[in-house]
Protein backbone atom coordinates (compact mmCIF):
# COMPACT_ATOMS: atom_id res chain seq x y z
CA UNK A 1 0.00 0.00 0.00
CA UNK A 2 2.68 2.47 1.26
CA UNK A 3 5.02 1.56 -1.82
CA UNK A 4 2.03 2.00 -4.24
CA UNK A 5 1.56 5.06 -3.03
CA UNK A 6 5.13 6.12 -3.32
CA UNK A 7 5.26 4.97 -6.84
CA UNK A 8 2.25 6.99 -7.39
CA UNK A 9 3.64 10.07 -6.00
CA UNK A 10 6.48 10.16 -7.54
CA UNK A 11 4.38 9.90 -11.07
CA UNK A 12 3.06 12.81 -10.06
CA UNK A 13 6.19 14.65 -9.24
CA UNK A 14 7.25 13.52 -12.77
CA UNK A 15 4.35 15.03 -14.78
CA UNK A 16 4.36 18.22 -12.63
CA UNK A 17 7.92 18.96 -12.68
CA UNK A 18 8.64 17.81 -16.28
CA UNK A 19 5.67 17.84 -17.82
CA UNK A 20 4.96 21.87 -18.66
CA UNK A 21 8.47 22.10 -19.88
CA UNK A 22 8.13 18.74 -22.35
CA UNK A 23 4.86 20.16 -23.56
CA UNK A 24 6.10 23.21 -24.71
CA UNK A 25 9.03 21.41 -26.10
CA UNK A 26 8.06 19.10 -28.04
CA UNK A 27 5.08 21.19 -29.66
CA UNK A 28 7.13 23.89 -30.58
CA UNK A 29 10.58 22.68 -31.03
CA UNK A 30 10.54 18.70 -31.75
CA UNK A 31 7.37 18.69 -33.93
CA UNK A 32 8.27 21.07 -36.32
CA UNK A 33 11.76 19.81 -36.69
CA UNK A 34 10.19 16.38 -37.46
CA UNK A 35 7.90 17.66 -39.56
CA UNK A 36 10.31 19.25 -41.80
CA UNK A 37 11.03 15.78 -43.48
CA UNK A 38 7.68 15.96 -44.49
CA UNK A 39 6.93 19.27 -45.98
CA UNK A 40 10.39 19.14 -47.73
CA UNK A 41 9.52 16.70 -49.82
CA UNK A 42 6.24 18.46 -51.08
CA UNK A 43 4.87 21.51 -52.75
CA UNK A 44 3.69 23.42 -50.16
CA UNK A 45 2.60 26.89 -50.89
CA UNK A 46 2.43 28.23 -47.27
CA UNK A 47 -1.19 29.22 -47.82
CA UNK A 48 -3.46 25.83 -48.90
CA UNK A 49 -2.08 23.81 -45.97
CA UNK A 50 -4.15 21.01 -47.12
CA UNK A 51 -3.50 20.65 -50.29
CA UNK A 52 0.26 19.75 -50.05
CA UNK A 53 1.16 17.50 -52.96
CA UNK A 54 3.91 14.93 -52.36
CA UNK A 55 6.97 15.59 -54.87
CA UNK A 56 9.05 13.26 -53.91
CA UNK A 57 12.81 14.35 -54.40
CA UNK A 58 11.68 17.19 -57.06
CA UNK A 59 12.47 20.35 -54.44
CA UNK A 60 16.47 18.41 -53.60
CA UNK A 61 16.83 17.90 -57.19
CA UNK A 62 16.05 21.89 -57.88
CA UNK A 63 18.18 22.46 -55.09
CA UNK A 64 21.31 20.87 -56.51
CA UNK A 65 21.03 21.60 -59.69
CA UNK A 66 18.86 24.44 -60.90
CA UNK A 67 19.28 27.00 -57.85
CA UNK A 68 22.32 29.42 -57.92
CA UNK A 69 21.26 31.60 -56.15
CA UNK A 70 20.98 29.51 -52.81
CA UNK A 71 24.81 28.44 -53.69
CA UNK A 72 25.89 31.77 -53.73
CA UNK A 73 24.39 32.95 -50.55
CA UNK A 74 26.12 29.64 -48.87
CA UNK A 75 28.80 30.85 -50.49
CA UNK A 76 28.71 34.40 -49.42
CA UNK A 77 27.88 33.14 -45.78
CA UNK A 78 30.71 31.28 -45.26
CA UNK A 79 32.67 34.10 -46.28
CA UNK A 80 30.69 36.01 -44.27
CA UNK A 81 31.18 34.07 -41.19
CA UNK A 82 35.06 33.06 -41.33
CA UNK A 83 35.87 37.16 -41.91
CA UNK A 84 33.53 38.54 -39.08
CA UNK A 85 34.75 35.38 -36.86
CA UNK A 86 37.78 35.77 -36.89
CA UNK A 87 37.81 39.82 -36.49
CA UNK A 88 35.25 39.73 -33.32
CA UNK A 89 37.61 37.96 -31.96
CA UNK A 90 40.72 39.20 -32.53
CA UNK A 91 38.78 42.70 -31.21
CA UNK A 92 37.45 41.15 -28.12
CA UNK A 93 40.78 39.52 -27.20
CA UNK A 94 42.42 43.12 -27.69
CA UNK A 95 39.41 44.69 -25.57
CA UNK A 96 39.85 41.85 -22.63
CA UNK A 97 43.22 42.92 -22.72
CA UNK A 98 43.25 46.24 -22.51
CA UNK A 99 40.44 46.23 -19.70
CA UNK A 100 42.56 43.31 -17.77
CA UNK A 101 45.38 46.13 -17.34
CA UNK A 102 44.80 48.68 -14.41
CA UNK A 103 42.84 51.38 -16.18
CA UNK A 104 40.58 54.23 -13.92
CA UNK A 105 37.59 53.98 -16.75
CA UNK A 106 37.66 49.95 -16.54
CA UNK A 107 34.26 49.61 -15.34
CA UNK A 108 32.53 52.37 -18.19
CA UNK A 109 34.31 51.42 -20.00
CA UNK A 110 33.32 47.13 -20.28
CA UNK A 111 29.64 49.50 -20.20
CA UNK A 112 30.29 51.09 -23.22
CA UNK A 113 32.40 47.81 -25.37
CA UNK A 114 29.13 46.01 -24.26
CA UNK A 115 26.09 48.30 -25.55
CA UNK A 116 25.73 47.69 -28.69
CA UNK A 117 24.84 43.71 -27.67
CA UNK A 118 21.32 44.48 -25.90
CA UNK A 119 19.69 46.07 -28.86
CA UNK A 120 18.39 43.73 -31.53
CA UNK A 121 19.73 43.02 -34.97
CA UNK A 122 17.15 44.42 -36.68
CA UNK A 123 17.29 48.17 -35.21
CA UNK A 124 21.15 47.80 -35.35
CA UNK A 125 20.70 47.40 -39.23
CA UNK A 126 18.67 50.44 -39.30
CA UNK A 127 21.27 52.32 -37.08
CA UNK A 128 23.96 51.62 -39.07
CA UNK A 129 21.54 52.38 -42.27
CA UNK A 130 21.97 55.61 -41.28
CA UNK A 131 25.37 55.81 -40.35
CA UNK A 132 26.09 54.15 -43.62
CA UNK A 133 24.16 56.49 -46.32
CA UNK A 134 24.46 59.89 -44.57
CA UNK A 135 26.80 59.01 -41.15
CA UNK A 136 30.09 58.36 -43.38
CA UNK A 137 28.96 60.09 -46.37
CA UNK A 138 29.15 63.67 -43.88
CA UNK A 139 32.89 62.74 -42.17
CA UNK A 140 33.78 61.95 -45.30
CA UNK A 141 33.08 65.33 -46.85
CA UNK A 142 34.85 67.00 -43.72
CA UNK A 143 37.53 64.93 -43.45
CA UNK A 144 38.33 64.16 -46.97
CA UNK A 145 39.16 60.45 -46.03
CA UNK A 146 37.90 58.36 -49.06
CA UNK A 147 37.13 55.54 -47.00
CA UNK A 148 33.91 57.47 -45.83
CA UNK A 149 33.43 58.56 -49.36
CA UNK A 150 32.59 54.52 -50.42
CA UNK A 151 28.98 53.61 -51.22
CA UNK A 152 28.46 51.56 -48.43
CA UNK A 153 25.29 50.24 -48.96
CA UNK A 154 25.63 50.73 -53.02
CA UNK A 155 28.15 47.89 -54.35
CA UNK A 156 28.75 43.39 -53.50
CA UNK A 157 31.84 44.25 -51.72
CA UNK A 158 31.25 47.49 -49.45
CA UNK A 159 28.13 46.00 -48.58
CA UNK A 160 29.56 42.57 -47.25
CA UNK A 161 31.94 44.94 -45.52
CA UNK A 162 29.47 46.76 -44.07
CA UNK A 163 27.55 43.74 -42.61
CA UNK A 164 31.07 42.30 -40.73
CA UNK A 165 31.41 46.19 -39.63
CA UNK A 166 28.13 46.22 -38.36
CA UNK A 167 28.29 42.51 -36.66
CA UNK A 168 31.64 42.88 -35.03
CA UNK A 169 30.94 46.32 -33.44
CA UNK A 170 28.01 44.41 -31.87
CA UNK A 171 29.90 41.07 -31.18
CA UNK A 172 33.20 42.19 -29.91
CA UNK A 173 31.70 43.22 -26.45
CA UNK A 174 29.84 39.96 -25.64
CA UNK A 175 33.26 37.84 -26.48
CA UNK A 176 35.40 40.52 -24.73
CA UNK A 177 33.10 39.58 -21.38
CA UNK A 178 33.17 35.82 -21.58
CA UNK A 179 37.56 36.59 -22.37
CA UNK A 180 37.71 39.12 -19.44
CA UNK A 181 36.14 36.27 -17.37
CA UNK A 182 39.04 33.16 -18.62
CA UNK A 183 41.62 35.62 -18.31
CA UNK A 184 41.08 36.29 -14.66
CA UNK A 185 41.11 33.04 -13.86
CA UNK A 186 44.87 32.53 -14.54
CA UNK A 187 46.76 32.07 -12.10
CA UNK A 188 49.20 35.43 -11.32
CA UNK A 189 51.98 33.32 -10.10
CA UNK A 190 52.16 31.26 -13.28
CA UNK A 191 52.72 34.36 -15.80
CA UNK A 192 55.20 35.48 -12.96
CA UNK A 193 57.06 32.02 -13.77
CA UNK A 194 56.78 32.24 -17.23
CA UNK A 195 58.23 36.63 -16.81
CA UNK A 196 61.31 35.11 -15.00
CA UNK A 197 62.02 32.95 -17.37
CA UNK A 198 62.27 35.33 -19.73
CA UNK A 199 59.02 34.93 -21.39
CA UNK A 200 58.43 38.44 -23.42
CA UNK A 201 54.48 39.88 -24.50
CA UNK A 202 54.13 37.77 -27.93
CA UNK A 203 55.83 34.51 -26.64
CA UNK A 204 53.66 34.84 -23.37
CA UNK A 205 50.62 35.56 -25.26
CA UNK A 206 51.30 32.63 -27.35
CA UNK A 207 52.77 30.04 -24.69
CA UNK A 208 50.78 30.97 -21.99
CA UNK A 209 47.83 33.07 -22.18
CA UNK A 210 46.10 31.40 -25.40
CA UNK A 211 46.21 27.80 -24.02
CA UNK A 212 44.72 28.94 -20.12
CA UNK A 213 41.75 30.88 -21.81
CA UNK A 214 41.39 27.68 -24.71
CA UNK A 215 37.99 26.92 -23.36
CA UNK A 216 36.29 30.65 -23.48
CA UNK A 217 38.25 30.62 -26.93
CA UNK A 218 36.00 27.44 -27.41
CA UNK A 219 33.03 28.93 -26.47
CA UNK A 220 33.57 32.14 -28.30
CA UNK A 221 34.08 30.52 -31.80
CA UNK A 222 30.87 28.70 -31.25
CA UNK A 223 28.82 31.26 -30.15
CA UNK A 224 29.90 33.64 -32.91
CA UNK A 225 30.85 31.00 -35.11
CA UNK A 226 26.97 29.96 -35.06
CA UNK A 227 25.83 33.23 -35.03
CA UNK A 228 27.31 35.04 -37.88
CA UNK A 229 25.96 31.61 -39.94
CA UNK A 230 22.54 32.26 -39.14
CA UNK A 231 22.94 36.19 -39.39
CA UNK A 232 19.08 37.12 -40.13
CA UNK A 233 18.05 40.06 -38.79
CA UNK A 234 20.90 42.49 -39.56
CA UNK A 235 20.87 41.22 -43.17
CA UNK A 236 17.11 42.12 -43.31
CA UNK A 237 17.69 45.45 -42.00
CA UNK A 238 20.41 46.77 -43.41
CA UNK A 239 21.31 45.29 -47.43
CA UNK A 240 18.09 43.76 -47.79
CA UNK A 241 20.55 41.27 -49.33
CA UNK A 242 21.01 43.61 -51.83
CA UNK A 243 22.53 44.98 -53.99
CA UNK A 244 20.50 42.50 -56.07
CA UNK A 245 20.86 39.67 -54.18
CA UNK A 246 24.61 39.75 -53.69
CA UNK A 247 24.73 40.08 -49.53
CA UNK A 248 22.04 37.41 -49.25
CA UNK A 249 22.79 35.21 -46.56
CA UNK A 250 21.45 31.86 -46.20
CA UNK A 251 19.25 32.72 -43.87
CA UNK A 252 17.59 35.45 -45.96
CA UNK A 253 16.83 32.71 -48.63
CA UNK A 254 15.20 30.48 -46.92
CA UNK A 255 13.01 33.48 -45.34
CA UNK A 256 12.85 34.78 -49.47
CA UNK A 257 11.84 31.27 -50.51
CA UNK A 258 8.62 30.74 -48.34
CA UNK A 259 7.58 33.95 -47.79
CA UNK A 260 8.23 35.85 -50.62
CA UNK A 261 8.04 33.62 -53.34
CA UNK A 262 5.33 31.21 -51.82
CA UNK A 263 7.40 27.70 -52.28
CA UNK A 264 7.06 26.86 -48.46
CA UNK A 265 8.05 23.03 -49.18
CA UNK A 266 11.20 23.91 -51.16
CA UNK A 267 11.63 26.82 -48.10
CA UNK A 268 11.23 23.49 -45.78
CA UNK A 269 14.29 21.17 -47.86
CA UNK A 270 16.34 24.36 -48.02
CA UNK A 271 16.01 24.75 -44.15
CA UNK A 272 17.18 20.98 -43.56
CA UNK A 273 20.08 21.68 -45.86
CA UNK A 274 20.48 24.49 -43.44
CA UNK A 275 20.25 22.83 -40.14
CA UNK A 276 23.10 20.48 -41.80
CA UNK A 277 25.49 22.95 -42.31
CA UNK A 278 25.15 24.47 -38.88
CA UNK A 279 25.66 20.85 -36.92
CA UNK A 280 28.68 20.37 -39.35
CA UNK A 281 30.26 23.50 -39.04
CA UNK A 282 29.68 24.43 -35.02
CA UNK A 283 30.11 20.27 -34.17
CA UNK A 284 33.62 20.42 -36.18
CA UNK A 285 34.71 23.72 -34.84
CA UNK A 286 34.18 22.82 -31.29
CA UNK A 287 35.93 19.02 -31.66
CA UNK A 288 38.85 20.80 -33.05
CA UNK A 289 39.17 23.64 -30.23
CA UNK A 290 38.42 21.08 -27.43
CA UNK A 291 41.62 19.08 -28.26
CA UNK A 292 43.33 22.43 -27.71
CA UNK A 293 42.31 22.70 -24.26
CA UNK A 294 44.54 22.14 -21.54
CA UNK A 295 44.22 22.33 -17.77
CA UNK A 296 46.49 25.00 -15.32
CA UNK B 1 50.28 42.94 -18.23
CA UNK B 2 51.01 44.90 -15.04
CA UNK B 3 48.04 44.68 -12.89
CA UNK B 4 49.14 46.43 -9.39
CA UNK B 5 50.21 50.30 -10.41
CA UNK B 6 49.24 52.87 -12.02
CA UNK B 7 52.15 53.61 -14.53
CA UNK B 8 52.48 56.64 -17.58
CA UNK B 9 52.43 53.54 -20.01
CA UNK B 10 48.74 52.92 -18.33
CA UNK B 11 47.74 55.96 -18.62
CA UNK B 12 48.77 56.09 -22.52
CA UNK B 13 46.67 52.72 -22.94
CA UNK B 14 44.20 54.23 -20.98
CA UNK B 15 43.87 56.91 -23.70
CA UNK B 16 43.69 54.18 -26.23
CA UNK B 17 40.87 52.66 -24.57
CA UNK B 18 38.88 55.60 -24.38
CA UNK B 19 39.42 56.62 -28.12
CA UNK B 20 38.35 53.35 -28.83
CA UNK B 21 34.98 53.40 -26.96
CA UNK B 22 34.03 57.08 -28.21
CA UNK B 23 34.44 54.88 -31.86
CA UNK B 24 32.13 52.22 -30.16
CA UNK B 25 29.61 54.95 -29.04
CA UNK B 26 29.67 57.41 -32.50
CA UNK B 27 27.00 55.44 -34.10
CA UNK B 28 24.81 56.55 -31.07
CA UNK B 29 25.62 59.48 -30.89
CA UNK B 30 24.69 60.21 -35.17
CA UNK B 31 21.42 59.14 -34.44
CA UNK B 32 20.71 60.53 -31.04
CA UNK B 33 21.62 63.89 -32.60
CA UNK B 34 19.99 63.64 -35.55
CA UNK B 35 16.50 62.56 -34.06
CA UNK B 36 16.15 66.19 -32.88
CA UNK B 37 16.84 67.69 -36.16
CA UNK B 38 14.76 68.97 -39.12
CA UNK B 39 15.24 66.63 -42.00
CA UNK B 40 17.27 69.81 -43.79
CA UNK B 41 19.44 69.90 -41.19
CA UNK B 42 20.28 66.39 -41.38
CA UNK B 43 20.40 66.16 -45.22
CA UNK B 44 22.92 69.39 -44.78
CA UNK B 45 25.69 68.28 -41.85
CA UNK B 46 24.85 65.02 -39.98
CA UNK B 47 27.90 65.62 -37.91
CA UNK B 48 26.63 68.52 -36.03
CA UNK B 49 25.11 69.35 -32.93
CA UNK B 50 21.42 70.18 -33.64
CA UNK B 51 20.91 73.72 -33.79
CA UNK B 52 17.16 73.51 -32.81
CA UNK B 53 15.67 70.43 -30.79
CA UNK B 54 12.81 68.89 -32.75
CA UNK B 55 11.08 67.56 -30.15
CA UNK B 56 7.83 67.19 -32.32
CA UNK B 57 9.65 64.87 -34.30
CA UNK B 58 9.19 62.35 -31.42
CA UNK B 59 5.54 63.20 -30.86
CA UNK B 60 4.78 62.60 -34.33
CA UNK B 61 6.22 58.70 -34.04
CA UNK B 62 4.81 58.24 -30.64
CA UNK B 63 1.07 58.35 -32.36
CA UNK B 64 2.41 56.97 -36.05
CA UNK B 65 3.71 53.55 -34.50
CA UNK B 66 1.27 53.93 -31.21
CA UNK B 67 4.06 53.14 -29.27
CA UNK B 68 2.79 52.86 -25.48
CA UNK B 69 0.43 49.57 -27.17
CA UNK B 70 3.61 48.34 -28.87
CA UNK B 71 5.66 48.97 -26.08
CA UNK B 72 3.22 47.30 -23.73
CA UNK B 73 2.62 44.39 -26.18
CA UNK B 74 6.32 43.79 -26.21
CA UNK B 75 6.64 44.10 -22.00
CA UNK B 76 3.33 41.75 -21.51
CA UNK B 77 4.88 39.05 -24.03
CA UNK B 78 8.55 39.53 -22.58
CA UNK B 79 7.45 39.27 -18.76
CA UNK B 80 4.84 36.57 -19.10
CA UNK B 81 7.52 34.30 -20.80
CA UNK B 82 10.28 34.94 -18.61
CA UNK B 83 8.31 34.19 -15.26
CA UNK B 84 6.60 30.54 -17.32
CA UNK B 85 10.32 29.70 -18.70
CA UNK B 86 11.84 30.37 -15.06
CA UNK B 87 9.21 28.33 -13.71
CA UNK B 88 8.71 25.29 -15.97
CA UNK B 89 12.56 24.86 -16.54
CA UNK B 90 13.27 25.10 -12.85
CA UNK B 91 11.08 22.63 -12.06
CA UNK B 92 12.25 20.30 -14.77
CA UNK B 93 16.03 20.83 -14.74
CA UNK B 94 15.12 19.85 -10.70
CA UNK B 95 13.64 16.46 -11.44
CA UNK B 96 16.38 15.80 -13.94
CA UNK B 97 18.98 16.27 -11.44
CA UNK B 98 17.33 14.37 -8.01
CA UNK B 99 15.67 11.62 -10.38
CA UNK B 100 17.94 10.54 -12.71
CA UNK B 101 16.11 7.67 -14.72
CA UNK B 102 17.14 6.92 -18.24
CA UNK B 103 14.22 8.63 -19.47
CA UNK B 104 14.58 11.69 -17.82
CA UNK B 105 18.52 11.74 -18.97
CA UNK B 106 17.30 10.96 -22.35
CA UNK B 107 15.14 14.23 -22.02
CA UNK B 108 18.02 16.12 -21.16
CA UNK B 109 19.80 15.08 -23.79
CA UNK B 110 17.14 16.18 -26.37
CA UNK B 111 16.67 19.31 -25.07
CA UNK B 112 20.88 20.17 -25.15
CA UNK B 113 21.21 18.86 -28.55
CA UNK B 114 17.66 20.65 -30.03
CA UNK B 115 20.46 24.03 -28.46
CA UNK B 116 22.18 23.71 -32.79
CA UNK B 117 18.93 23.47 -34.61
CA UNK B 118 18.66 26.67 -35.77
CA UNK B 119 14.84 29.13 -35.96
CA UNK B 120 15.17 29.10 -39.69
CA UNK B 121 14.95 25.46 -39.82
CA UNK B 122 12.02 25.09 -37.63
CA UNK B 123 10.51 28.12 -38.81
CA UNK B 124 8.14 27.57 -41.53
CA UNK B 125 6.87 24.37 -40.02
CA UNK B 126 5.92 26.59 -37.01
CA UNK B 127 3.90 27.92 -38.62
CA UNK B 128 1.76 25.20 -39.72
CA UNK B 129 1.76 23.80 -36.23
CA UNK B 130 0.41 26.83 -35.09
CA UNK B 131 -1.94 27.73 -36.87
CA UNK B 132 -3.21 23.64 -36.04
CA UNK B 133 -3.01 24.37 -32.90
CA UNK B 134 -4.80 27.92 -33.06
CA UNK B 135 -1.90 29.42 -31.14
CA UNK B 136 -1.67 32.28 -34.12
CA UNK B 137 -2.55 35.68 -33.29
CA UNK B 138 -2.61 34.85 -29.78
CA UNK B 139 -0.84 36.36 -26.92
CA UNK B 140 -1.07 33.13 -25.37
CA UNK B 141 0.64 31.72 -28.41
CA UNK B 142 3.43 33.73 -29.06
CA UNK B 143 3.86 33.01 -25.28
CA UNK B 144 4.04 29.32 -26.07
CA UNK B 145 6.58 30.02 -28.66
CA UNK B 146 8.86 31.47 -26.06
CA UNK B 147 8.18 28.66 -23.86
CA UNK B 148 9.53 25.73 -26.23
CA UNK B 149 12.82 28.19 -27.68
CA UNK B 150 13.46 29.26 -24.20
CA UNK B 151 13.62 25.76 -22.63
CA UNK B 152 16.59 24.26 -23.69
CA UNK B 153 19.45 27.05 -22.41
CA UNK B 154 17.66 27.23 -19.90
CA UNK B 155 16.81 23.95 -18.27
CA UNK B 156 20.54 23.45 -18.75
CA UNK B 157 21.40 26.23 -16.94
CA UNK B 158 19.35 25.55 -14.22
CA UNK B 159 20.62 21.80 -14.28
CA UNK B 160 24.36 22.83 -13.87
CA UNK B 161 23.40 24.82 -10.71
CA UNK B 162 21.35 22.73 -9.53
CA UNK B 163 23.75 19.75 -8.96
CA UNK B 164 26.11 22.22 -6.79
CA UNK B 165 22.99 22.45 -4.17
CA UNK B 166 23.70 20.37 -1.23
CA UNK B 167 20.83 17.44 -0.91
CA UNK B 168 21.17 17.24 3.11
CA UNK B 169 19.24 20.32 3.01
CA UNK B 170 16.54 18.71 1.45
CA UNK B 171 16.46 15.69 3.21
CA UNK B 172 15.91 17.78 6.68
CA UNK B 173 12.89 19.32 4.91
CA UNK B 174 11.99 15.90 3.84
CA UNK B 175 12.56 14.50 7.41
CA UNK B 176 10.40 17.33 8.94
CA UNK B 177 7.33 15.95 6.76
CA UNK B 178 7.36 18.30 3.55
CA UNK B 179 6.71 17.04 0.76
CA UNK B 180 8.51 17.20 -2.65
CA UNK B 181 6.64 20.31 -4.19
CA UNK B 182 7.19 21.85 -0.92
CA UNK B 183 10.61 21.21 -0.55
CA UNK B 184 11.09 22.54 -3.98
CA UNK B 185 9.22 25.88 -3.59
CA UNK B 186 10.36 26.58 -0.11
CA UNK B 187 13.97 25.27 -0.30
CA UNK B 188 15.22 24.52 -3.69
CA UNK B 189 13.44 27.64 -5.45
CA UNK B 190 15.33 30.15 -3.45
CA UNK B 191 18.73 29.29 -3.17
CA UNK B 192 18.32 29.27 -7.28
CA UNK B 193 18.48 32.98 -7.22
CA UNK B 194 21.74 33.53 -8.79
CA UNK B 195 21.02 31.02 -11.42
CA UNK B 196 17.20 32.66 -11.92
CA UNK B 197 18.61 36.25 -12.48
CA UNK B 198 21.07 35.00 -15.43
CA UNK B 199 17.84 33.34 -16.66
CA UNK B 200 16.03 36.04 -16.85
CA UNK B 201 18.41 38.34 -18.50
CA UNK B 202 19.06 36.52 -21.18
CA UNK B 203 15.80 35.66 -22.25
CA UNK B 204 14.65 39.25 -21.78
CA UNK B 205 17.65 40.69 -23.96
CA UNK B 206 16.49 37.94 -26.86
CA UNK B 207 12.43 37.51 -26.66
CA UNK B 208 12.33 41.68 -26.43
CA UNK B 209 14.55 42.02 -29.00
CA UNK B 210 13.38 39.40 -31.37
CA UNK B 211 12.01 39.88 -34.65
CA UNK B 212 10.87 37.27 -36.76
CA UNK B 213 8.74 34.78 -34.44
CA UNK B 214 6.59 37.82 -34.29
CA UNK B 215 6.10 38.44 -37.55
CA UNK B 216 5.24 34.79 -38.40
CA UNK B 217 2.91 33.84 -35.17
CA UNK B 218 1.40 37.19 -34.45
CA UNK B 219 1.24 37.74 -38.36
CA UNK B 220 -1.91 40.30 -38.82
CA UNK B 221 -3.22 40.95 -35.39
CA UNK B 222 -2.23 44.48 -35.13
CA UNK B 223 -3.38 44.81 -31.29
CA UNK B 224 -0.12 42.52 -30.65
CA UNK B 225 2.57 44.31 -32.73
CA UNK B 226 5.82 44.53 -30.75
CA UNK B 227 8.07 47.30 -30.03
CA UNK B 228 10.83 45.73 -33.30
CA UNK B 229 8.15 45.46 -35.67
CA UNK B 230 6.38 48.17 -35.57
CA UNK B 231 9.59 50.16 -35.76
CA UNK B 232 10.54 48.09 -38.79
CA UNK B 233 6.91 48.53 -40.68
CA UNK B 234 6.90 52.48 -39.87
CA UNK B 235 11.24 52.63 -41.33
CA UNK B 236 9.76 50.58 -44.28
CA UNK B 237 7.47 53.66 -44.95
CA UNK B 238 9.56 56.49 -43.99
CA UNK B 239 13.11 55.59 -46.03
CA UNK B 240 13.81 58.77 -46.46
CA UNK B 241 12.14 60.86 -43.55
CA UNK B 242 14.97 60.11 -41.50
CA UNK B 243 14.33 63.09 -38.94
CA UNK B 244 11.08 60.62 -38.12
CA UNK B 245 12.63 57.32 -38.73
CA UNK B 246 15.57 58.37 -36.37
CA UNK B 247 13.05 59.59 -33.60
CA UNK B 248 11.07 55.72 -34.29
CA UNK B 249 14.36 54.20 -33.34
CA UNK B 250 15.56 56.17 -30.52
CA UNK B 251 12.52 55.34 -28.64
CA UNK B 252 12.81 51.50 -29.82
CA UNK B 253 16.26 51.43 -28.33
CA UNK B 254 15.80 53.46 -25.04
CA UNK B 255 13.64 50.43 -22.86
CA UNK B 256 16.31 48.34 -23.38
CA UNK B 257 18.65 50.54 -23.21
CA UNK B 258 17.84 51.39 -19.90
CA UNK B 259 17.06 48.09 -18.78
CA UNK B 260 20.56 47.50 -19.53
CA UNK B 261 22.55 50.70 -17.87
CA UNK B 262 20.15 49.84 -14.62
CA UNK B 263 21.39 46.32 -14.03
CA UNK B 264 24.66 45.69 -16.09
CA UNK B 265 26.39 44.75 -13.59
CA UNK B 266 24.04 41.98 -13.11
CA UNK B 267 23.96 41.35 -17.08
CA UNK B 268 27.37 41.33 -17.35
CA UNK B 269 28.00 38.75 -14.68
CA UNK B 270 24.94 36.85 -16.35
CA UNK B 271 25.92 36.58 -19.65
CA UNK B 272 29.50 35.49 -18.43
CA UNK B 273 27.47 32.86 -16.53
CA UNK B 274 25.73 31.68 -19.02
CA UNK B 275 28.20 31.97 -21.82
CA UNK B 276 30.70 29.34 -19.70
CA UNK B 277 28.06 26.85 -18.99
CA UNK B 278 26.50 26.71 -22.44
Amino acid sequence: MRKALQLKRGWGQQIVFLGPCLLFFLTIVVTPFFLGFYYSSTDWNGLDLDKAVWTGAANWKRIFLNDDKFWESLLFTLRFTVVSVVAANALALLLAFLLMTTLKTKKVLRTIFFMPNVIGGILLGYIWQFIFTKGFATIGEITGISFFQLPWLGTPSTGFWGLVIVFVWQTAGYMMVIYIAALAGIPKDLIEAARIDGARAPQLFRSVYVPLIMPAITICLFLTTSNAFKMFDLNLSLTKGGPGTSTQSLAYNIYAEALINNRYGLGTAKALLFFVAVSLITVTQVWITKRKEVSA
Amino acid sequence: MDTSRYRPKNFILEIFAILLALVFLSPFYLVLSNSVKSLKEILLDAASIPAIFHWDNYSKVWDAIDFPQAFWNSLSITILSVIFIVLFSSMAAYQIVRRPSRFNSFVFLLLVSAMIIPFQSLMLQLVRVTSILELRGELYGIVACYLGFGMPLSVFLFHGFIKSVPYELEEAARVDGSNPYGVFFRIVFPLLLPIIVTVIILNTLWIWNDYLLPVLVIGGNKDLTTLPVAVTKFFGQYTKKWDLALAGLVMAILPILLFFLSLQRYIVEGVTAGSVKG
